[in-house]
This record gives structure tokens, C-alpha cells and sequence, in this order.
């Protein structure tokens, strides 16, 4: 299982500005190995971010986002307390779900 | 004329349809868009290959996508890009590098109440061309910035 993400989201004057930033390898399947094996592609494919069961961001992803990836959006409607969640899911199926408060 | 439409839905908006979903409750939201990452789209191997794999043909250049993107990046392997459409109705913003091996790096879907603006980091093989690729009430439109590498950051 990956480690958690970092997620920071504030609050002003109505809209709320997220920061995420995942940690995943991001393995293009372009890259050899010290033993001239490639190293299989092993990447984020899908993100998506709710706020009180509504999506504000999904996105779709390829290989060439960097290792370790950031995001940030802004959307409207978040009050400081609010809880939004960010998933992501990797193209081996792996996926992980964290939360943030909004401050 | 009918099934090219249908393949343009299909690109752009699939997603969305699955937000829609999600939104609803039906579906989870990570499962729907995985089951709907557009393989085509990211294993087109030039930039016009995927546009037509996201159903946007030959999009025109539009002034209202601004890039916010370094002239220069000593590092290919972390290059950050902020893309912002301020064309009203904005939908979806895709972002490609014409010189990595597969151009399409990201698409973002965007739904009403939140900002036409993303920003991530993503890494470039060499110097090249960066489009930021728009979907606005399902029109295309696209704006492009050359950004020189003096690092590459696709082999590792």
C-alpha cells in the first residue's frame, strides 16, 4: 500500500484551493534496469476528488506525470470544517482514498 | 457524420457521464474513471493522433488558454505546468508534450463550481512543444508554449 497523501485545502472568500500531492513511483514502462531490463510502467491513472459526495475534479492520467504527483485546483462552495476526499487508482489496480479538512 | 459524433462524445464526455454517475451514487468514483481511461488517447504516439483519439480533430488556437509554465526547465523529470482556460463553458483540459513518447500526459475533467484551472508536474524527454488542449460546450480549442530541457526526464 502507498504512503498517505498530502492533501491541503484552504478556504477563502468562497472558494477553497487544494494541494495534493501523491506518493507513487509514476514508472514510465520506458526505463531499463541495471541489467538492461525495462522496468514495467507502474502510474497513477485516475484521480478524483469529492466534496460531500459531489466531484470537484476527476482527472485521467499518463506515465509522463512526475513521480511523487502534484495537483492543485480550485473549486467554490467549501466551508472551513468541510471534509474532501482525493482518490487515486494505478494502472495495477492499486488504489488509495484520504481525507482532509478544509481549512 | 453520426459515428463521428458518437466517438466525439464518447472521448470527451465519458467521463463526465461517470461523474455524473458517481455523483448519483451508482458507481464508485475511482472505479469509473479507471474503467474509463482513454487507452488510445495516452498510447497515441504524436500529438495529432491523440487529439483524434479524444475526439478534437484539428482544434483551433484560442488566446484565452493561458499556460503557466517555465521558458526553460533544467530538470525534465519535475516540470511544473499550470494551465487556465478562461473560455466560458470549459469542460475538460488535456495536457500533451509533443516530443515524449506517448504525448498525452493528463486530462482533467472539470465540473461546474470549480475553477477552469489545474496545475501538476510532469516530465519531458527533451525539448518540445506543451499543448494545453481545452473542451469548451464541446468545441475544442488549443494554445501551445515551447519549453527547452536541459535535463531529460523520461528514461530516469
Amino acid at each position: 500500500m502507498a504512503d498517505p497523501m498530502r492533501i491541503r485545502a484552504v478556504s477563502k472568500d468562497g472558494t477553497v484551493n487544494v494541494k495534493v500531492l501523491m506518493s507513487h513511483e509514476m514508472e514510465t514502462g520506458q526505463r531499463k534496469d541495471g541489467s538492461g531490463k525495462v522496468v514495467p510502467a507502474h502510474f497513477i491513472q485516475s484521480v478524483s476528488a469529492t466534496w460531500q459526495g459531489k466531484v470537484v475534479l476527476s482527472a485521467q492520467w499518463g506515465p509522463a506525470v512526475s513521480k511523487n504527483p502534484f495537483l492543485e485546483f480550485n473549486f467554490k462552495g467549501g466551508k472551513k470544517g468541510d471534509k474532501i476526499q482525493v482518490t487515486w487508482t494505478d494502472n495495477k489496480g492499486d488504489k488509495r482514498t484520504d481525507e482532509a479538512t478544509i481549512n | 457524420m453520426n459515428h463521428t459524433r458518437r466517438n466525439v462524445l464518447r472521448a470527451g464526455s465519458g467521463a463526465g457521464l461517470m461523474v455524473l454517475l458517481a455523483t448519483a451514487g451508482f458507481i464508485m468514483p475511482g472505479a469509473a474513471v479507471a474503467a474509463d481511461w482513454n487507452k488510445a488517447a495516452f498510447e497515441g504516439k504524436t500529438v495529432s493522433e491523440a487529439f483524434k483519439a479524444l475526439g478534437a480533430g484539428t482544434p483551433p488556437n484560442s488566446a484565452d488558454i493561458i499556460m503557466r509554465a517555465p521558458d526553460i526547465a533544467e530538470n525534465g523529470a519535475v516540470v511544473p505546468v499550470g494551465i487556465e482556460s478562461k473560455i466560458p463553458g470549459t469542460e475538460s483540459i488535456a495536457l500533451l508534450i509533443e516530443k515524449n513518447p506517448s504525448p498525452l500526459a493528463a486530462a482533467f475533467d472539470i465540473p461546474a463550481g470549480t475553477e477552469t484551472a489545474v496545475a501538476t508536474r510532469v516530465k519531458m524527454l527533451e525539448t518540445s512543444n506543451v499543448y494545453a488542449l481545452v473542451k469548451a460546450n464541446g468545441k475544442y480549442f488549443v494554445a501551445k508554449k515551447e519549453i527547452k530541457v536541459t535535463l531529460g526526464g523520461c528514461g530516469g
